[in-house]
């Protein structure tokens, strides 16, 4: 085994860059003190954009006997991934500038933990899944914490570890036992071995998916979301809503697809539930939240709900669905926060749905830019958020799923209600002061998503394209 | 023909115009709103120009589709295709003739964020024009509800002091009923592997799925019409919306839903049609007669106005389902008469409102002793919203009448009763309203048509009464496009019921 040693560590190019390269920005952080935060951030983002482009450029393969993919699939994900860890560090600019917060482990602990979501997404066996889906949320935990004089922060971070820490117990539990059925970890040896799903192994499978729903923040385990998204410093809400939905995602469809092709009927029973579960609660309870980042969260549990459908389905155009709609998911939210975090008042931020009266005023485009994501949240076309809900319905529609897409697309109703309410305080309202100047990076991102968000209409070949190769490449 | 895609120039010249007025530069004042109300009027009106083109180009003999642009969009099976018939041509000319009539109708009444809302009202053309003229399922699902956007923040922001409920309940209502069409398409999709107008026109659709899916297209179509019992979101959208907003919103977008009637459900699942063609003869005639008595009861006059609005629409949909060459000819005619005949009341009302700012039908009277030329133009409208002969709203009522007559005579029978309860509403507004002594110290002031006004309303009393008295234009538009929908509709009725003999 040695001697091939070396193309295999060509596969893993991208990680083993990443990984050195946050141990070199620690050591620069380390020994230079809180000074360097800067430095740190801005080395972090070009880290993270070399590693984007070499994932790119990457030829596809396996290393490590099969534990570590590295498909046109989980390429796909892996440059969503870091785009949205890029921009959320981007994005944190602000909140690192001020004289109690110039923490560069913040910086660090994203880079970790986007390395372990490009582990996780090219996870080939239960070990690997394992190693990277704890290097993400230990990294999380962390940053959760990370306005650590604040105790809404703290809390939060409490909570997401330790809800984290049983849910990562119920998903070993759930490895361990399908290790114990079948004899093997990896997916494919696990997809040969659960040709027919005998009982143990599905036990296992609902521990493995309960950890996962843990993962997505998809109902019953949503728990924690609405409350660590509102007691988190806003630019890791960013983060949490972004990255690390995307990976668990991925690698939520890869388990489902590859390792358990057999008894497709058999899980597809859990997530038609988990995911009609997810949408409800994300459109119901989201109804009454007056705090913006509160209702982020249960727009979030919704939307996994909505990503879920294309899992449902267990099919090629499924697999597809998901990851147009975590492509298009992650564009929305990514501008949607840029616009939370410019929503301040002399220096200071503001988070309740009614900070955002009049902004059609005040600050016409970036209302605009808001009032059309959110639509686009809500499925309205022409907007991406419609092309992101018919391909996962479509697929649904094509897999005999109707219960489920109707169900979905009624809760989807219900869901633009609070959409449209945050539109109406913002078009409807007497306006409140003027906002700050927005930050230029504030401004970039929200450009870049709300153009994309509009425009994606005209030109939806390339996302869709890359989409559907990537999907192939699971089958 | 021809070399440029004049179609798609139609549809996007407005969304140029809308970008045009967003760059106008920012003075604040008289001369920046001049120059987007200047824009936006060039704009709606060069649209126009461009598509009278189509009318003279256009071969009424022809039944296929016309000015066909293609081209890859989505993915296999789902692509840009755009075109007209005789049936979707005259809804586009409908569309792109109002639009300078609204925005003269704004041009003193709105101040208020006037960019936003010339805007508004331009990307709105560009969503009506592409929902009349698209061939493909999920491009014409994107223009039909991509219309929703602006029309909420046309009601929600400019209009009246319910605004923001009655636009929630205008959004989601039309929401409510269209994503379930939504999955319908999806289902054809899968079904004909494409979604491609002309193509699933000629593909068969299994006798369950043409159930499903046809209710599923009612449930959008129905809402939007508004056919009763779903109505209920019309008259509070038109009460709160402004005076252009309630125009086009009565003339454009309640066509909508007959268009699609038209457009898919007859010629797409023509046994369902069938099947549930008494349901839709029932709830039209519940519409006329209900809708009618309730307009009797109005204080305000444009809710009367509204509800006037549903009953007419139930001529339409009974006359469609009926599936007779008058009763669907008498749809397309009753539809485009209306949406000139109810845009010009609504319009009327705009006049007045103007002047008083209130709407309730006990604040006038006696109009006619100092707004003589208004009394007239009132009076054709009314008339021509009754139904009388000479006018272009008996043209319609009457063929719609005579194609159920065929297939259903006590539809036919109860229908007619509409007609007596529309002249009892529309003549009782017109007497509380202009006639009588003007006893009331508000009006003692007001004053007669300005001349913008009547450039208004002048044209449109014109078309009203040519439409009247000269139909064919409309009816030789849509005839061919018309005769080939019904002939399809019953060839494909007539052998399901052979073969359920044979059995």
């Amino acid at each position: 085994m040695i001697e091939n040693l070396g193309p295999q560590l060509w596969v893993v190019l991208p990680e083993l860059l990443l990984a050195l390269g946050a141990m070199a920005l620690l050591m620069l952080g380390a020994f230079r003190g809180q000074g360097t935060t800067g430095i740190v951030t801005g080395l972090a983002v070009v880290l993270l954009i070399v590693v984007g482009i070499l994932v790119l450029r990457q030829q596809g393969g396996q290393a490590f006997g099969g534990s570590f993919i590295a498909d046109s699939y989980a390429r796909f994900l892996k440059i969503l991934a870091i785009i949205g860890s890029a921009a959320t560090l981007i994005m944190s600019a602000e909140f690192l500038s001020k004289p109690d917060r110039r923490i560069f482990e913040y910086a660090i602990l994203v880079l970790l933990s986007t390395l372990g979501m490009l582990v996780l997404i090219s996870a080939g066996d239960l070990i690997s899944l394992y190693l990277g889906l704890e290097l993400m949320s230990l990294a999380l935990y962390v940053v959760a914490a990370s306005h650590r004089d604040n105790v809404k922060s703290t809390e939060a971070g409490l909570k997401y570890f330790v809800l984290g820490a049983l849910s990562s117990g119920m998903l070993l539990y759930g490895a361990s036992l399908i290790y114990g059925f079948t004899g093997t970890v990896s997916f494919a040896g696990i997809a040969a071995a659960t040709k027919t799903g005998s009982v143990g192994v599905i036990f296992g499978l609902v521990f493995l998916f309960a950890g996962m729903c843990f993962k997505v923040s998809a109902v019953p385990f949503h728990m924690w979301t609405p409350d660590v998204y509102e007691g988190a410093p806003t630019p890791v809400t960013a983060f949490f809503a972004s990255a690390p939905k995307v990976a668990a995602l991925a690698v939520f469809a890869r388990v489902a697809l590859t390792a358990f092709p057999g008894i497709t009927f058999q899980w597809q029973q859990i997530i038609v539930f988990v995911s009609i579960a997810s949408m409800a609660l994300g459109s119901f309870a989201a109804i009454g939240q007056t705090n913006i980042k509160r209702l982020m969260a249960y727009s979030s549990i919704g939307h996994m709900g909505f990503a879920l459908v294309g899992l449902a389905a267990g099919t090629v155009e499924g697999a597809q669905g998901v990851l147009t709609y975590i492509a298009i998911y992650v564009a929305m939210t990514l501008g949607s926060f840029a616009v939370i975090m410019a929503i301040k008042r002399n220096g200071q931020s503001f988070e309740k749905i009614s900070d955002f009266a009049g902004l059609s005023r005040t600050n016409p485009l970036l209302a605009f830019f808001f009032a059309m994501l959110l639509f686009s949240l809500a499925g309205i076309p022409p907007l991406a958020g419609f092309f992101a809900k018919w391909y996962v319905f479509v697929a649904a529609i094509k897999a005999g799923l109707f219960t489920l897409s109707v169900i979905g697309v009624l809760t989807s109703v219900v869901g633009a209600y609070y959409y449209l309410l945050i539109v109406k305080t913002m078009y409807f309202d007497e306006p409140l002061s003027t906002l700050d100047p927005v930050r230029i990076e504030l401004r970039t991102v929200l450009a870049i998503s709300g153009v994309f968000n509009i425009l994606f209409f005209a030109y939806p070949g390339p996302l869709v394209s890359a989409a559907a190769a990537a999907a192939k490449s699971l089958f | 023909m021809t070399t440029w895609p004049i179609l798609s120039v139609v549809t996007f010249l407005p969304l140029v115009g809308a970008l045009l007025i967003y760059l106008v530069p920012r003075v604040d004042g008289e001369p920046e709103r001049l120059n987007v109300r200047v824009i936006a009027l060039g704009t709606t009106l060069i649209t126009f120009a461009v598509s009278v083109l189509l009318v003279l180009r256009f071969d009424p003999g022809q039944t296929d589709f016309q000015f066909v642009e293609k081209s890859n969009w989505l993915a296999a099976g789902i692509s840009y295709h755009m075109g007209v018939d005789g049936i979707s041509l005259p809804f586009v000319i409908l569309t792109t003739a109002l639009m300078p009539f609204c925005i003269v109708a704004s041009w003193k009444s709105v101040t208020n964020r006037l960019r936003e809302y010339m805007m508004a009202f331009l990307i709105l053309e560009t969503l009506m024009v592409g929902t009349f003229s698209a061939l493909d399922l999920v491009l014409f699902y994107l223009f039909f509800e991509g219309g929703l956007i602006p029309m909420f923040l046309i009601i929600g922001v400019w209009g009246g002091p319910r605004r923001v409920y009655a636009s929630f309940k205008f959004f989601l209502y039309t929401l409510l009923g269209s994503v379930l069409m939504l999955l319908a398409i999806m289902a054809l999709y899968w079904n004909a592997g494409t979604t491609d107008i002309p193509t699933l026109m000629h593909t068969a659709v299994p006798r369950s799925l043409q159930t499903w899916a046809w209710l599923a297209f009612f449930a959008s179509f129905a809402v939007k019409m508004p056919m009763w019992p779903v109505h209920t979101w019309l008259p509070d959208a038109h009460v709160e919306a402004p005076t252009a907003g309630s125009v086009i919103l009565a003339a454009i977008l309640l066509k909508m839903g007959g268009y699609g009637f038209l457009r898919f459900s007859l010629p797409m699942f023509p046994l369902a049609s069938h099947d549930f063609a008494p349901l839709v003869w029932t709830l039209s005639a519940v519409a006329i007669i209900y809708t009618s008595l309730v307009a009797l009861m109005q204080e305000d006059i444009k809710k009367l106005i509204a509800y006037s609005s549903v009953a007419h629409m139930g001529f339409v949909t009974m006359g469609i389902f009926a599936g007779t060459m008058q009763g669907v000819a008498g749809g397309v005619f009753q539809m485009i008469s209306h949406g000139i005949v109810s845009g010009a009341l609504f319009l009327c009302v705009g006049v007045v409102y103007d002047r008083m700012h209130t709407r309730e039908i006990a604040a006038y009277g006696g109009l006619v002793n100092r707004m003589p030329i208004y009394a007239l133009v009132f009076m054709v409208f009314t008339m021509a919203n009754v139904g009388l002969p000479g006018t272009s709203g008996f043209v319609g009522e009457f063929m719609t009448l005579l194609g159920t007559f065929k297939v259903s005579i006590p539809t036919a029978f109860f229908a007619t009763f509409g007609v007596i309860l529309s002249a009892a509403y529309a003549l009782w507004l017109y007497r509380k309203v202009v006639f009588g002594a003007l006893t009331k110290p508000s009006l003692a002031s007001i004053k007669d048509l300005t001349w913008r006004e009547g450039v208004i309303l002048f044209p449109l009393v014109a078309l009203t009464i040519l439409f009247g008295v000269y139909p064919k234009p409309i009816l030789d538009m849509s005839a061919a496009s018309v005769q080939q929908l019904v002939t399809n509709y019953n060839t494909a009725v007539t052998a399901v019921k052979a073969a359920a003999l044979l059995q």
